[in-house]
């Protein structure tokens, strides 16, 4: 039993995604999207958590939202693979439930 | 009839609450959601982390904002056989609370028990 | 598989329904069936006919439409949520119907998985 975890909000602005990761459990996957985007930059102050979590669990970040938001998919933390819609619903899939952390 | 309509399908639900009430509709609505679920005998769980918590603090008192103080309504889950609510033991700590603040029975789990009971759900639901 | 898609805010403060939007089509693209997109919060604000978006901005309402009219997707907008807020059937989009919150936990029941978008 595995998990698809996502989260759409900033690190910076709510605890949606630390909250998520403290209840990941090995082996699930986190999506990041919409706001939480900018958690999968290398260089901020979040990215050290996140090269933490990436050992644990597959993170993915969608390409639309970093792309919407000027940042660019080359810069995001070794670990964490950019995806697109159809790769989100590939995820959906393949883990039996879907949690999204609001 | 459920179940024949259903056809018998049982499944592991899970409404998660991480929202403090009033602030915003979730609460209120998400109980709603809890309520409603319970006309379909599914293996229901109510979990409270973060500030979920809130929702079931004792001594909750709306008169003043002109709310509906819809609090004693979990108390009253027990009779729709809704029986199974988690709370954080982190989140209680975090927040400076006890069992002792919440209005309904719960069972307090680590949060390590939470993530993995978490891991056990076929549908999760959260607002 | 089978998707159940719970959408909790309305159209155009958050980007919940558009990322749903883009969930369902890249899932109805991907073979996939969309068995319901239940509406819920402020979510049924997704169902209102009386939308105008300006021209140059997507349309999220005629999105959901053109989705349940290609794909035969069941748009269900919750009753009681609805009445709230004032979307009751004569406020409804072609597309969208209004029902009870059971048909999301049926949603729940029948689907293979279900996905939240919200905020």
């Amino acid at each position: 039993m595995s998990i698809l975890h996502t989260v759409n909000k900033s690190p910076f602005e709510r605890s949606n995604l630390d909250s998520c990761l403290k209840h990941a459990n090995q082996g699930d996957s986190v999506l990041l999207l919409e706001d939480a985007v900018v958690a999968a930059i290398a260089g901020t102050a979040f990215a050290a958590r996140l090269t933490d979590a990436a050992k644990m669990v597959k993170l993915c970040v969608l390409g639309a939202d970093l792309k919407a938001r000027g940042l660019d998919p080359a810069k995001v933390i070794d670990g964490v693979a950019v995806v697109d819609y159809a790769a989100f619903v590939d995820m959906a899939a393949a883990n039996n439930a879907v949690h999204a952390w609001l | 009839m459920e179940e024949d309509f259903e056809g018998g399908i049982v499944k592991k639900f899970m409404y998660v609450n991480r929202k403090a009430p009033y602030g915003t509709v979730y609460a209120l609505e998400v109980l709603e959601m809890v309520l409603i679920s319970a006309a379909f005998d599914q293996d229901v769980h109510v979990a409270f982390l973060d500030d979920g918590i809130y929702q079931i603090k004792k001594g909750q008192d709306t008169k003043e904002l002109g709310h509906k103080n819809f609090s004693p309504t979990y108390r009253a889950l027990e009779g729709y056989d809704i029986e199974k609510l988690y709370v954080e033991q982190e989140s209680l700590d975090e927040r400076g609370l006890t069992e002792a603040d919440l209005l309904v029975p719960v069972e307090v789990i680590s949060r390590a028990e939470m993530a993995k009971l978490m891991g056990e759900m076929d549908v999760i639901l959260t607002a | 598989m089978k998707f159940g898609i719970l959408v909790n805010e309305g159209p155009y403060n958050h980007q919940a329904s558009d990322s749903a939007y883009q969930f369902a089509k890249a899932a109805l693209e991907k073979g996939h069936e969309i068995f319901r997109v239940f509406f819920y919060y402020d979510g049924v604000l997704n169902a209102t006919k009386h939308s105008e978006p300006p021209s140059d901005d997507r349309n999220v309402i005629k999105n959901w439409q053109k989705l349940a009219e290609d794909h035969k997707v069941d748009l269900v907008v919750c009753v009681a949520a609805g009445l709230r807020r004032g979307i009751v059937e004569s406020s409804l989009a072609p597309g969208f119907r209004i029902s009870g919150l059971g048909q999301l936990i049926e949603s729940g029941i029948q689907c293979d998985r279900m996905v939240t978008f919200g905020d």
